[in-house]
């Protein structure tokens, strides 16, 4: 396992499913009452957010915790950086505290693969940028192969913003390296010209859900509206929401997924959020799991 | 509309089937029946387009007439809702009846401006109540034509929007064109583009050239519509997008469309009688019935849009009628606004074409029926059995003189008044509806 986790890319197949397979056994310790191990005391990480989060955030810090790590949260906004220091500065102090994680968010691409080139320690990419979310991808992984038994040969269909996301873009990696074939369906406004290779895309949602074992719906900024990607959130309901009635194209026991947070009435209608294939809160406590697991894992 | 027409022993044209015959067609329940191609030859005597009624079957003999699917107009203003006293649904596509059309699409600058679902259900019911002719209404590409955001395109072609524009007003913000040409690319319909660059045509009135600076007129470049026209181009190559350009009217701009089909991009061309027909020069004396955007150009450019219909790098002819009352363009040149009002003159003005070698009659029912049909995804301009009914029968040696004062339609401001033109649509069929032209005052 190498020392960050600021990509998806960077790890292998192998590598993945260990990821995944240590997630479903952190998952147990999540079922004990007593849910926390000793595996990493004395350590010390820093979830250093320059952007605001609070799920990730929680998650990353619950799931630390679990670990006994101790944690501490660099709030940026109170920061030196408010006062114009340097990235690499910020950075350079916050090891010299004498810390072994690092877990950072950060609103441009590439921050987390920067940082980790400066620092001992072990950094993890808690979002960068429209680029990745790759905790994010592993806990998809997780609760495909929770509920369907594996993640190989499954049609997992994303839907909607796949420009801006970086959930899209990690999940296309991870999918395709653990042998699921992806679909990528939005309006053409929202899909890269040039989309990553092996992937399907599908401008027609009824096409693109087809005989999907996975749909996994990604949020629709609403700062996106009025800049031309879509005319209403009317219209891109109509076209590339996803209702009951439209839901019934994919497989009987399709998968209904969402990173949230959700727009009920925009991408998603509230009786599909709420329905028995959703699986959007299980995803929400893999989270924790898959972020023991990445934090556990780097250690060596 | 129950009984049947049987139109006789006329030369029926249809590009869409490839046919080009005497014989007869029959008319029946509002759609084409029946064809039958007898020959090649013209039957011997000629009779004018008399109809007559024999036992529930109307017969109309066609001898000596051609016998073409109904023109489809893709640029037209109804002005309606908004500007009823330049023209309505009403008077705008009785003025198609006359002309040889029937099908028309109106552009979306009305008041309020179709960028919506309700104003594109007004119109499209008002054409059924009051229309003589099919109406295919061109909704606008942003709201309200600002060129800022995207209007609910999708919404809009449920209710029968068949193409998108804010024809008069371009889209300036190149962002803005980028991402409506890519979200065409989830539906059937294309983008029309009107090709101006506003900072270079600035408050120009007529072609910039020698003329203009003659008459004391300010100019509009053509490169103000080549630049604009280079734009659109490269964003369509870079989308994929389909894009349709309007009203092209320089020799440059048929060189740029012709350059980018031959790299196979995705793009269809329009132009309009008046860029083929007459050059600046009508604007001396300052006739405001001559102001138009784009302006009247050149004789080499004439020339160059001849030569675009001939080669195929023009698909379409278009009217762009764009009617005005009469006290708009009695006024300052500068003051007055754009527009010719076509319908009536167009079939006229486009035979010409054919008189001259440029097209032949095949050529041109392709450019004004059949292309337009395709590109915007409608099902007419052809004659194919179980079709709408669209017919019109063409008196071609017919000559008339152009009197605007007896147009049907409210604009009567037209270029061509006095003009001695060949080609009448003696009897027009719109969707299985008998308008005989030489009787009917709607």
């Amino acid at each position: 396992m190498p020392k960050d986790l600021v990509s998806i890319k960077d790890i292998s197949k192998e590598e993945t499913e260990a990821l995944i397979d240590t997630a479903l056994s952190f998952k147990d310790v999540l079922r004990r009452d007593i849910k926390k191990v000793p595996a990493l005391r004395g350590k010390t990480v820093v979830n250093l957010f320059f952007e605001p989060s609070t799920r990730t955030k929680t998650s990353f810090e619950l799931a630390e915790k679990r670990l006994s790590l101790d944690v501490i949260n660099f709030a940026v906004s109170s920061s030196s950086v408010v006062k114009g220091e340097s990235l690499l500065d910020t950075v350079r102090t916050i090891e010299s505290y004498g810390i072994d994680y690092l877990v950072i968010r950060h609103p441009s691409s590439g921050v987390p693969h920067f940082i980790a080139k400066q620092t001992r320690a072990s950094v993890v990419n808690a979002g960068d940028g429209i680029n990745e979310h790759p905790t994010q991808a592993l806990l998809d992984a997780v609760t495909m192969k929770e509920k369907k038994g594996g993640v190989k040969g499954l049609e997992v269909a994303i839907v909607g913003d796949i420009l801006h996301s970086r959930v899209a873009r990690s999940n296309v990696d991870c999918l395709t390296k653990l042998g699921a074939s992806v679909r990528l369906v939005g309006p053409p406004t929202l899909i890269p010209l040039n989309p990553p290779a092996g992937v399907k895309v599908y401008y027609d949602m009824n096409d693109g859900i087809r005989g999907a074992d996975v749909v996994m719906m990604l949020r629709i900024q609403l700062e996106r509206q009025g800049k031309s990607f879509f005319p209403s959130t009317k219209e891109f309901f109509k076209y590339w929401g996803l209702s009951a009635e439209r839901l019934v194209l994919a497989e009987k026991d399709a998968l209904v997924m969402h990173p949230g947070p959700m727009n009920r009435g925009i991408e998603i209608s509230s009786d599909v959020a709420d329905c028995p294939q959703s699986v959007i809160l299980e995803q929400v406590t893999n989270g924790i799991a898959v972020r023991m697991a990445v934090i556990y894992m780097l250690q060596g | 509309m129950d009984k049947r027409t049987h139109i006789r022993n006329g030369r029926i044209i249809d590009p869409s089937q490839g046919i080009d015959g005497y014989g007869d067609l029959i008319v029946e329940d509002g759609l084409i029946a029946e064809l039958c191609i007898k020959g090649a030859e013209a039957p011997r005597k000629k009779q004018s387009a008399a109809a007559a009624n024999t036992g529930g079957e109307m017969i109309i003999d066609a001898r000596g007439m051609l016998v073409i699917p109904g023109l489809v107009d893709m640029h037209t203003h109804l002005r309606e809702p908004g500007f009823e006293y330049k023209e309505t649904i009403r008077t705008g596509t009785m003025a198609g009846i006359r002309g040889g059309f029937t099908s028309l699409c109106p552009m979306p600058n009305t008041n309020p401006v179709n960028d919506n679902p309700t104003v594109a259900a007004f119109v499209i019911k008002k054409a059924m109540a009051e229309g003589y002719c099919s109406v295919f209404p061109i909704g606008a590409i942003t709201k309200g034509q600002q060129g800022q955001e995207l209007a609910e395109m999708g919404l809009m072609q449920e209710i029968g929007c068949v193409a998108y524009s804010d024809d008069g007003r371009p889209v300036m913000n190149g962002l803005v064109m980028r991402r409506a040409l890519e979200y065409t690319k989830a539906f059937t319909f294309p983008l029309i583009a009107h090709c101006e660059d506003l900072s270079l045509s600035d408050d120009g009135v007529m072609n910039e050239g020698s003329l203009s600076t003659h008459l004391g007129l300010k100019g509009v470049p053509a490169a103000a519509e080549e630049v604009m026209i280079s734009r659109d181009i490269m964003l369509a190559k870079l989308t994929g997008g389909k894009l349709h350009i309007a009203h092209v009217s320089t020799r440059g701009s048929v060189d740029l469309i012709r350059r980018a089909k031959r790299e196979g991009i995705p793009i269809t061309a329009e132009t309009c009688p008046h860029y083929f027909s007459i050059t600046e020069s009508a604007v001396s004396g300052f006739d405001t019935n001559a102001k138009v955007n784009p302006p009247l150009r050149t004789d080499d450019d004439v020339a160059a849009v001849k030569e675009g219909l001939r080669d195929g790098t023009i698909d379409v002819i278009a009217t762009d009628h764009a009617p005005h009352h009469v006290d708009e363009k009695i006024l300052e040149f500068d003051r007055a606004p754009s527009g010719i009002s076509g319908l009536e003159t167009a079939l006229a003005l486009s035979l010409t074409l054919v008189a001259e070698g440029v097209l032949t009659i095949n050529q041109l029912l392709e450019k004004m029926a059949l292309n337009p049909s395709r590109i915007m995804g409608i099902e007419r301009g052809t004659l194919k059995p179980a079709a709408v009914a669209d017919v019109v029968i063409i008196d071609v040696e017919k000559e008339f003189i152009v009197n605007p004062d007896n147009f049907a339609s409210k604009g009567k401001n037209t270029p061509f008044r006095g003009w001695t033109l060949k080609g009448v649509p003696s009897v027009v069929i719109s969707k299985g509806r008998i308008y005989d032209n030489a009787e009917w005052k709607g």
